[in-house]
């Protein structure tokens, strides 16, 4: 029944998109300002079904309706109900439909807001939008259907797949495809501007409030994965440079780039072209992304079951996007003149491009270059962390100190340089960094710029919050906040990475181990029955011998049966100053259990300074919605 | 459309990376060692266990066949093994150990334990000379003949069945 359900609602999606195509291509003939309310129409009741079909699914998974191969894959009818709701998204071919009604919801939002620009830039934008829907629809329908039946019926699922139940992680995917495929609509509407020659600074006002929603959510959902990493995978690290995670980092700089230089298109109505070229890449490199990961041409933690038949269509689709996309640039491409006086806004926006383009084309290289070598050599090997801190560390400095002088400047042209009020600063971030040095320990010559340059950034991002919070000025605080973040997150992964204590040894019941300021005792171990798994939880007890304060600590083993997996759940105590961390892994044929330890300074400071970074553009958005 | 430097730049690029990602995808990408078989041995040099002697493909040479294996006192699965490897000695049939990321007297014990179907004990004490061999886990085996080509890999334990094979085939 569901099955039947869910194709129909699909299937009339499908007609609709080619509905809506028709309808738009003949009514820009027609020479009225208005769109038709036909189209309207057409567009909401596609919204509606493709939300329909979604639910559909989701309560396929709440019902555990086994006729479904996919539920019968994914779901387990003794999961918790949470899950079970998250099961619909948590695997490739939910996740495609997911992935389908953010391209319809866009769509429909995209053409209801922007009633007051050029008519015809707004159908193109509809055309191409339903385009890359159908492309969508038909790979969902050929290759990856949520809707399949399986015939007989199984009595049970197989189960999700445990580390992926975790709260965190239901909500990682959907915060990711709103960020990922809502940059369609501004790739739809950047093609649909250069066919319609609708230029400039209105263009950018039809994109902007878009590009800061996927922007905001794209770094909300990495972040999110980022948590789930650290509380979950029990590694104790936060980022890996896996391919995956960096498969999500190159769409965020080329989105990062553009939400700077969108604001010269507004402003200034220069830079078109590179506008135009970043919303086209965020798209392509989102969808790269995808191809990467569902392809199964990486290995990673994030495998999906992988299907060639699937990286084949992608691949596909994805040239015909790229290559469409290059013609259409090229045909209308007109030259413009850059004359940017070197101390003005605009000059620091482009710098800050420079720097997010060089970040882009590095990881770019250290993800792709496995790949290529693999290809053209035979040979296999894996880029890891030293090569992206050894490139990308270095220039963090300079990007810090340039969110400080960047915005200082006016648009088109300004005087001011240094101040004496710069240099004070500087010299005092010189002084709290010499007083970390003290505190903690020493460290490296580049590692105390790191620290200068963040501390000076969260000092100025400090004193401009204060003036705008006392002249209640609302514009920049968006801004300040953001930056404010930036400086924070990089002071504290900073002073995280160099700090971290990290033991590893073999305990038995009863025994205790001394490290560096902290004795750990292992008291014993108990067993617990829970709903969907066993878990066996060890006891601890860890004293820091510098202030005589004792922490208990529970790390667990669970067993879950379907499908039988062990997982170890890591103890972590957060504190204001640091984290507790602690793993515990069984050794077989032993009464030894395998004991992490590890002691991280300022963990929750990373996520709190993170998440300052989205809510400046959360901040952004309201602003925004104001000024309209 | 002009055709300009940059375009024919551009376009070469995208077209590369797609070709790169196509070929990408035709390739098998599960790690497999099976096609060790029938191909030469490299050369080796390995410590005996108790540092006194080395080992090198020239020993290997001497038998007609060898079966080269890997164990370690910490793995399972090599205690199921470990019986058939005895008979295979028993049966007149070389073998050389490699002990496989293992402390010295761990070894010796599991040894002591279990008997020493072992010509040659080598060790290999962070596991590196063993990618060499093309192991990724243990127990593995392969067996080489006196030209030094391997004629046939042993994933995991060595059961009655391989047992009978082995025996079967290099008697």
């Amino acid at each position: 029944m569901l099955n039947n359900t869910g194709h129909l609602l699909i299937f009339l999606v499908m007609v609709l998109s080619l509905t809506i195509i028709y309808k738009s291509y003949l009514e820009l003939k027609i020479s009225s300002q208005k769109i038709s309310n036909s189209i309207y129409q057409l567009s909401l009741f596609q919204s509606t079904f493709a939300i329909s079909s979604f639910l559909v699914l989701i309560v396929a998974f709440i019902n555990s309706d086994f006729s479904l191969i996919n539920v019968y894959e994914n779901s387990h009818s003794a999961k918790p109900l949470f899950y079970k709701i998250a099961g619909a998204w948590g695997n490739h071919e939910g996740s495609l439909l997911l992935w389908i009604n953010i391209l319809v919801i866009f769509s429909y939002f995209f053409l209801i807001f922007n009633f007051n620009h050029l008519k015809k830039f707004r159908l193109l934008t509809l055309i191409i939008q339903n385009l890359l829907i159908l492309g969508f629809v038909i790979f969902l329908l050929k290759n990856s259907n949520p809707f399949s039946a399986l015939e007989p019926v199984p009595s049970e699922g197989l189960g999700l797949n445990p580390i992926l139940q975790d709260p965190a992680l239901a909500i990682h995917p959907p915060l990711l495809y709103l960020g990922f495929v809502g940059c369609s609509i501004y790739f739809s509407a950047a093609m649909a501007s250069m066919l319609a020659n609708y230029r400039g600074k209105s263009f950018a006002l039809s994109i902007k409030s878009w590009v800061l929603i996927s922007w905001c959510f794209q770094t909300l959902g990495i972040i999110v994965g980022s948590i789930w990493a650290y509380y979950e995978l029990g590694w104790g690290g936060f980022w890996f440079w896996d391919p995956v995670e960096n498969a999500s980092l190159l769409p965020w700089f080329a989105i990062t780039a553009l939400m700077h230089s969108v604001m010269v298109l507004e402003k200034r109505d220069n830079l078109y072209s590179w506008v135009i070229i970043l919303c086209l890449l965020t798209f392509i490199l989102s969808v790269t992304g995808t191809f990467l990961v569902r392809s199964g041409i990486l290995n990673s933690v994030h495998t999906f079951a992988s299907d060639p038949a699937r990286g084949i269509y992608i691949l596909i689709f994805l040239s015909l996007m790229i290559l469409s996309s290059l013609l259409i640039f090229f045909k209308f491409y007109k030259k413009e003149n850059y004359s940017f006086n070197f101390k003005s806004k605009e000059t620091f926006i482009l710098i800050n491009n420079w720097f997010m383009t060089f970040f882009l084309v590095t990881v770019f290289i250290g993800t792709l270059y496995p790949i290529f070598l693999d290809v053209l050599t035979d040979v296999k090997i894996s880029v890891g962390p030293p090569f992206y801190n050894i490139v990308i560390i270095p220039l963090v400095i300079p990007l810090l100190l340039l969110m400080v002088f960047g915005p200082q400047f006016n648009w088109i042209n300004s005087n001011k340089f240094f101040s004496t009020k710069l240099i004070i600063l500087i010299l005092g971030a010189v002084g709290v960094n010499l007083f970390i040095f003290f505190i903690f320990g020493s460290y490296s010559f580049l590692t105390n710029l790191i620290f200068i340059s963040s501390i000076f950034l969260i000092f100025y991002s400090l004193i401009e919050l204060k003036k705008v919070l006392q002249k209640k000025i609302k514009y920049n605080l968006p801004r300040i906040i953001s930056h404010l973040g930036f400086g924070m997150m990089v002071l504290f992964i900073g002073i995280n990475h160099q700090y971290s204590l990290e033991d590893d040894f073999n305990l038995k019941v009863g025994e205790e181990k001394k490290f560096s300021h902290y004795e750990i005792f292992f008291d014993d171990i108990k067993l617990k029955e829970e709903k969907n798994y066993k878990a066996v939880i060890g006891n601890f007890r860890v004293k820091n011998i510098k202030n005589d304060t004792t922490q208990s600590l529970n790390p667990e083993i669970r067993i879950y049966a379907n499908p039988e997996t062990l997982t170890y759940e890591a103890a972590i105590k957060t504190r204001i100053s640091s984290d507790l961390y602690l793993t515990m892994s069984n050794i077989s044929r032993s009464d030894f259990y395998n004991i992490k330890f590890q002691n991280k300074p300022f963990m929750i400071w990373i996520w709190i300074s993170a998440l300052t970074i989205v809510l400046g553009g959360f901040l952004q958005l309201l602003n925004r919605r104001n000024e309209n | 459309m002009k055709i300009s430097f940059y375009k024919i730049i551009t376009f070469v690029i995208v077209f590369f990376l797609l070709i790169v990602f196509w070929l990408g995808l035709q390739k098998d990408n599960s790690y497999n060692t099976k096609s060790l078989v029938g191909t030469n041995l490299s050369s080796f040099n390995l410590p005996s266990i108790n540092n006194e002697d080395t080992i090198t493909e020239n020993y290997l040479k001497n038998n007609k066949f060898t079966i080269i294996n890997f164990f370690a006192s910490w793995c399972a699965p090599c205690r199921i093994e470990h019986k058939y490897l005895l008979n295979l000695s028993n049966n007149g049939i070389k073998i050389v150990g490699v002990n496989f990321k293992d402390k010295k007297e761990n070894a010796l014990q599991f040894l002591n334990e279990l008997g020493n179907p072992y010509e040659f004990v080598a060790q290999d004490v962070d596991g590196k000379a063993s990618i060499s061999f093309g192991i990724y886990g243990i127990p593995e085996s392969i067996i080489v003949n006196d030209k030094l080509i391997v004629i046939k890999k042993v994933i995991g334990p060595i059961n009655q069945q391989i047992y009978e094979e082995i025996l079967e085939n290099l008697k």
